[in-house]
C-alpha cells in the first residue's frame, strides 16, 4: 500500500496544485465525519489527504448578491448559530442541522455532504430546493454550477481531478418565501433518510405560490430536482388539490431501489407524503413573512 | 515512515507529538500522549466514548485526525476534575450511580459539561437530544439524564 499523505495548504490554488499532482487516488478532508470512517473500513485507500480546513475561503460565511456564500467547509454548528441564514434559509438549516449528533455537527459541512455524494444527503435535496449552487475551483479555473449537476450517482460527483467545491451560494430571497426539508427515519434522532424531500417556494402578495422547487432524496441514485411537483403548486394557494398534485408528481418521478431501511414500494408512497408536508412547512414559514 | 511533527494545547499545556497520517485524535491522546480517560467504542463517530472538547466544539476525536490538531486546543475528560476535587457533574454521576462499566462515562461527562456551558438550565428533552450522540449499554439512559440535571440545578445554585 501507498504511504499516505497528509497536506493542509492554505489557499485554493495550493489545495488544487496537490490534487492536481496526485499519483494515486487523492481526498478531500473537510469534516472527515465520512472520510475517517471510510478509511478506517478499508473502503478507500488514498495516497493524498488534502485538509482543507485552512483555507480562509472555505471556512467562513459571507453576505454577498443579495444571499449567503457558505464555505464548504463550514461546519453544521456553526451554519445553525448563524441567525441571519436561519432566518432566510430555515429548511436549508433544518436540513443539515438533521445530520448526525452534536459532535458529528461539530465537523460535518455541507460541502462534505454534497461530495460524499450519498443519494440521502439530507442537506442536498435542501439546496437543491434552494437553488443553491455550488462554487466549483480546478486546475481549469474556476466555475459555478446548480447543486444538483454536483452528484451523478452513490459516491460519485461531475468534479474533474483536481476540483474542489470552495462554497455553496444561497440566492436572495424574495419577500413571502419559505423552505422546509422533512426526512422520514424509523427513529427520532441519528439516522439515515429512508426518503427525504426539500421544498422552496415564494407567495405573490395575494398568497398565491408564483415558484416553487422540490427536491427528493434517498430515493434515487442522486438527489432528484421534481419540477412536475413544483408545478403542481405554481398558481394556487397550497391547497389540498395542488398538494395532492404535489404528492403524486413526487411519487412518479421517485425511482428508489429496496434496500434494509425501506422498500422501493413504500419509498415511493412515502416520497408523496414528505414533499406534501414539506410543502405545508414551507408555505406556513412563507406566509409570515 | 515519514512522521508529522504537531504543537498543540491539551488542557492547558502545550504539547508536541509525532504522529502518522491516519493515526486519529483518539490514538494520538490514548498510546502518545497516555491520556487513557477518552475511550475508543465503535471508532465511527456512533457512540461518543470518545468525545473531547477542540476549540471549543464538542466532537469524536475518532474522527479527526491528529495531523489535524496543529495549533488547535483540545480539553478532553483529563481536565474535568480539578485535583482531587471532582466537577459536579462527576460528582452526580456517583451519587446517581449514572455508570456501570464506565466506558461511555468519558464521553457523557465532556459531553454533558458542553451542554452545560452552552445552557445551563437545559429541559429533559433538551439534554436526551444533546446527549443523542453518546451510547450507553449498560446504564440505561434515566439515571445519567437525572445525574445531569441534578448537576446543572446544583451549578446554578453555585
Amino acid at each position: 500500500m501507498e504511504q499516505l499523505r497528509y497536506e493542509a495548504p492554505s489557499t485554493v490554488d495550493e489545495a488544487i496544485a496537490f490534487l492536481a499532482a496526485a499519483g494515486g487516488e487523492a481526498r478531500i478532508l473537510a469534516g472527515g465525519t465520512d472520510l475517517l470512517v471510510q478509511l478506517r473500513a478499508e473502503r478507500i485507500e488514498p495516497g493524498l489527504i488534502v485538509d482543507v480546513k485552512r483555507i480562509p475561503e472555505l471556512t467562513e460565511i459571507s453576505k454577498g448578491d443579495g444571499g449567503f456564500r457558505i464555505g464548504a467547509a463550514v461546519t453544521g454548528a456553526e451554519l445553525g448559530e448563524h441567525a441571519d441564514v436561519k432566518r432566510a434559509w430555515p429548511g436549508v438549516v433544518e436540513a443539515v442541522e438533521l445530520i448526525g449528533s452534536v459532535q458529528i455537527q461539530g465537523r460535518a459541512s455541507m460541502g462534505g455532504n454534497l461530495c460524499n455524494a450519498s443519494p440521502a444527503a439530507d442537506s442536498v435535496p435542501a439546496l437543491i430546493a434552494a437553488a443553491a449552487t455550488a462554487a466549483i475551483a480546478g486546475p481549469g479555473g474556476r466555475r459555478e454550477v446548480p447543486v444538483e449537476e454536483v452528484g451523478t450517482g452513490p459516491g460519485q460527483t461531475s468534479l474533474a481531478k483536481g476540483e474542489i467545491v470552495t462554497s455553496l451560494f444561497l440566492p436572495a430571497r424574495a419577500a413571502h418565501s419559505g423552505d422546509a426539508y422533512l426526512r422520514f427515519i424509523p427513529r427520532t434522532e441519528m439516522d439515515i433518510a429512508v426518503v427525504g424531500a426539500g421544498v422552496s417556494l415564494t407567495l405573490d402578495d395575494a398568497g398565491t405560490c408564483s415558484a416553487a422547487r422540490v427536491a427528493l432524496g434517498a430515493v434515487a441514485e442522486r438527489a432528484l430536482l421534481v419540477a412536475e411537483a413544483a408545478e403542481a403548486l405554481v398558481g394556487s394557494k397550497g391547497d389540498d388539490a395542488a398538494l395532492d398534485n404535489l404528492a403524486a408528481a413526487a411519487s412518479a418521478a421517485a425511482r428508489p431501489i429496496d434496500d434494509m431501511r425501506g422498500t422501493k414500494v413504500y419509498r415511493i408512497k412515502v416520497a408523496g407524503v414528505m414533499a406534501r408536508r414539506a410543502a405545508q412547512s414551507a408555505l406556513e414559514r412563507a406566509r409570515q413573512n | 515512515m515519514v512522521k508529522l511533527h504537531v504543537t498543540a494545547s491539551v488542557n492547558g499545556d502545550g504539547v508536541e507529538f509525532l504522529c502518522e497520517p491516519e493515526e486519529t485524535l483518539l490514538d494520538v491522546l490514548r498510546d502518545g500522549l497516555h491520556l487513557t480517560g477518552s475511550k475508543e467504542g465503535c471508532a465511527s463517530g456512533d457512540c461518543g466514548a470518545c468525545s473531547v472538547m477542540l476549540d471549543g466544539r464538542l466532537v469524536c476525536s475518532c474522527l479527526v485526525l491528529g495531523a489535524e490538531v496543529q495549533g488547535r486546543t483540545i480539553e478532553t475528560i483529563e481536565a474535568m476534575a480539578t485535583g482531587d476535587e471532582l466537577h459536579p457533574l462527576q460528582q452526580k454521576f456517583l451519587e446517581h450511580a449514572a455508570l456501570q462499566c464506565g466506558i461511555c462515562t468519558p464521553g457523557f461527562l465532556v459531553a454533558a459539561k458542553a451542554l452545560l456551558e452552552r445552557n445551563p438550565d437545559p429541559s429533559e428533552t433538551e439534554t436526551r437530544f444533546w446527549l443523542a450522540g453518546n451510547l450507553c449499554r449498560c446504564t440505561g439512559y434515566d439515571k445519567i439524564i437525572r445525574a445531569v440535571l441534578d448537576a446543572a440545578a446544583e451549578m446554578r445554585a453555585g
